[in-house]
């Protein structure tokens, strides 16, 4: 079953949006929001929850003050520097510990306890659009890409169970870890990029990360008329990369305007960004290998 | 004075933010670019590249000579970058947070320090500011190592030139943006009034709230969206240090490279008042921590 994910080497380039106007096109999806660290797609779609989840991953060192006799072998050990010492007293700083363990198992009175850490929750829910699988990160935490391999894992096997076709994922900013770990194995990367120079910096980097980890690749320039200089340097680097431009869609406040009132631009308006993105999303599905 | 520039999500306009606040700075300053994944400063501050270092991160190398196979290392291991399968160990130095957790107990000796490349950093000057920024290596899943090794040459550079620093954030709240602004003295939050803005700005402030700085709002494409984000900050008490109205010249102006404070005369004047109350918020946090002292 093919797994299309929309990616945009950063954020604000409208690729949440484009997401939200294709889960509308494509006919029988489930529909996965990646970003965990701060999704939006929820605001388009409005799930209900149908299971809710808690995500646990990875421990965090806590200093027991009873225990400790202060001999400060954690905070010279320690690479993160995430042992303070205030007053003589030592205690672990949440922000800076990596849960790496080694105070753990350094400290010769067994003072460091090892706790999991509670990072977030996850949930499947039903939209107006069809099932959805999304999470949300608590602020400040990591290892979102495990929490993106497990919501790519629900997917699948929603999809499995309720015989659909195809998973749509809008994926996470960036190009670090949660973006590799929605990458792999990946059948098609949608790639929105913008006319500008932050733009185009951003979707080179991001199409090396897809020409490493071997995933296919199609690119959509958004806001292609606000400099057609910078979109025809875009069209030529896509052309000398063999990638695929599956689209340019103009500038149109239409796509803010339907944000605002929790909609997606294909169900809001019928202008012509909707109908290129009706071209777009067909040219995906055949590209992805789908019957639609 | 540290000054981060950072915002729920990228996108907002957090680099033209910093970029052009940089642009009107008037005492000594140092652009730093902490946004490694995607670092984009630079195109618009055009600096000189005057020096740049890999950064590394230590990982362990085996001696199988001297391994035998106790499988303390990989027991230890939180981040699966050492197993043991069967008798036979392997590391992954990919995987690796170099923590030196395995170093430590290896009673045999068998693993000793080497090191994956993160990624460089690289530093020079554009005009009178100083700047400095970090790259990562295209796969390389991890950022905060490599943030460290990019402030610990902004420290270097900082005692040969001290002045002000204004850092470009990395977008998000998760641990690299909580780890970006966490040495800061002042917080700017960049975003936008639509509903995406306000949900991630949401996101933004109780990511950053505990950390007790002081915090101040930009609205950017003010006027595009609905009002909802403006009542949130005023009823959190967030104060907006400006708001930077919508236009299609300025999203021109911005695609073509340009730092937006030099697009118009009144964006200028919008950017220098940004600065101006900036410095206010950070001098009544001084003044606050002085009374209670
Ligand atoms: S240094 Fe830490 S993270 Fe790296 S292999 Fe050793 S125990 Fe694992
Ligand atoms: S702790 Fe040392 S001896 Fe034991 S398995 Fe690891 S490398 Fe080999």
């Amino acid at each position: 079953m093919p797994e299309v994910l929309v990616i945009s080497g950063k954020g604000g380039t409208g690729k949440t949006s484009l997401t939200g106007a294709f889960a509308q096109l494509a006919t029988s999806k489930v529909i996965c929001d990646l970003d965990v660290d701060a999704p939006d797609l929820h605001l388009l779609l409005h799930p209900e929850a149908l299971e809710e989840h808690e995500f646990r991953s990875g421990n965090q060192a806590e200093i027991d003050p009873e225990r400790c006799v202060a001999c400060g072998l954690c905070a010279e050990k320690c690479r993160f520097d995430a042992i303070r010492e205030v007053d003589g007293a030592f205690a672990v700083d949440p922000f800076k510990c990596e849960g790496c363990k080694l105070c753990v198992v350094l400290c010769p009175e067994q003072a460091v306890d090892f706790p999991q850490r509670y990072c977030g929750d996850w949930q499947i829910s039903g939209t107006r659009l069809g099932p959805m699988v999304h999470a949300q990160l608590f602020p400040g935490e990591e290892n979102s890409g495990r929490l993106v391999a497990l919501l790519r894992g629900r997917a699948r096997e929603l999809a499995d169970e309720q015989g659909l076709e195809l998973i749509l994922s809008d994926g996470p900013p960036g190009i670090g870890c949660p973006v590799i770990s929605s990458l792999s194995g990946t059948d098609l990367a949608v790639i929105v990029t913008e006319p500008t120079p932050s733009g185009r910096h951003d979707l080179e980097r991001v199409v090396e990360l897809c020409t490493h980890f071997k995933v296919p690749a199609g690119v959509i320039v958004n806001k292609h008329d606000l400099n057609a200089e910078q979109t025809r340097a875009i069209s030529d680097y896509c052309a000398q990369q063999g990638l695929e431009v599956l689209a340019l869609l103009p500038y149109d406040p239409a796509m803010t305007e339907a944000m605002v009132k929790g909609l997606v631009i294909t169900e809001y308006s019928d202008n012509g960004l909707a109908s290129a993105l009706k071209e777009a999303w067909q040219r995906i599905a055949d590209k992805a290998g789908l019957g639609a | 004075m540290i000054v981060a520039v950072a915002s729920g999500k990228g996108g907002t306009g957090k680099t033209t933010v910093s970029a052009s606040l940089c642009s009107v700075w008037d005492t000594p300053v140092t652009a730093v670019d902490l946004d490694v994944e995607e670092p984009n400063l630079h195109l618009f501050l055009c600096p000189e590249i005057s020096g740049s270092a890999k950064a590394t991160l230590e990982v362990p190398r085996l001696d199988e000579g001297l391994c035998d196979a106790c499988g303390k290392c990989s027991d230890v291991c939180q981040f699966k970058a050492i197993s043991l399968f069967g008798d036979v160990l392997l590391a992954f130095p990919e995987m690796c947070h170099g923590c030196g957790a395995c170093l430590e107990v290896c009673p045999q000796g068998a693993l000793s320090p080497d090191h994956r490349e993160l990624g460089e950093v690289l530093w020079g000057s554009s005009g009178d500011m100083g700047f400095v920024m970090g790259r990562l290596r295209v796969g390389e899943a991890m950022s905060p190592p490599l943030m460290r090794a990019v402030k610990k040459r902004l420290a270097e550079l900082n005692s040969q030139r001290p002045g002000d620093v204004i850092i470009d954030c990395p977008p998000g709240v998760s641990c690299p943006a909580v780890n970006a602004v966490m040495d800061s003295d002042v917080i700017l939050l960049v975003s936008e009034p639509t509903p995406f803005g306000l949900y991630d700005f949401t996101l933004a402030w109780e990511a950053f709230g505990p950390l007790n700085k002081p915090m101040g709002a930009v609205i950017n494409r003010a006027g595009l969206g609905d009002g909802k984000l403006a009542a949130f900050c005023r009823e959190k008490g967030i104060p907006i240090l400006a708001e930077l109205p919508f236009s299609r010249e300025v999203a021109e102006s911005y695609s073509q490279g340009q730092i937006v404070a030099q697009a118009t005369p009144e964006l200028n004047q919008a950017f220098r008042e940004l600065a101006a109350n900036t410095r206010e918020l950070y001098l009544a946090s001084q003044s606050k921590e002085a009374a209670h002292a």
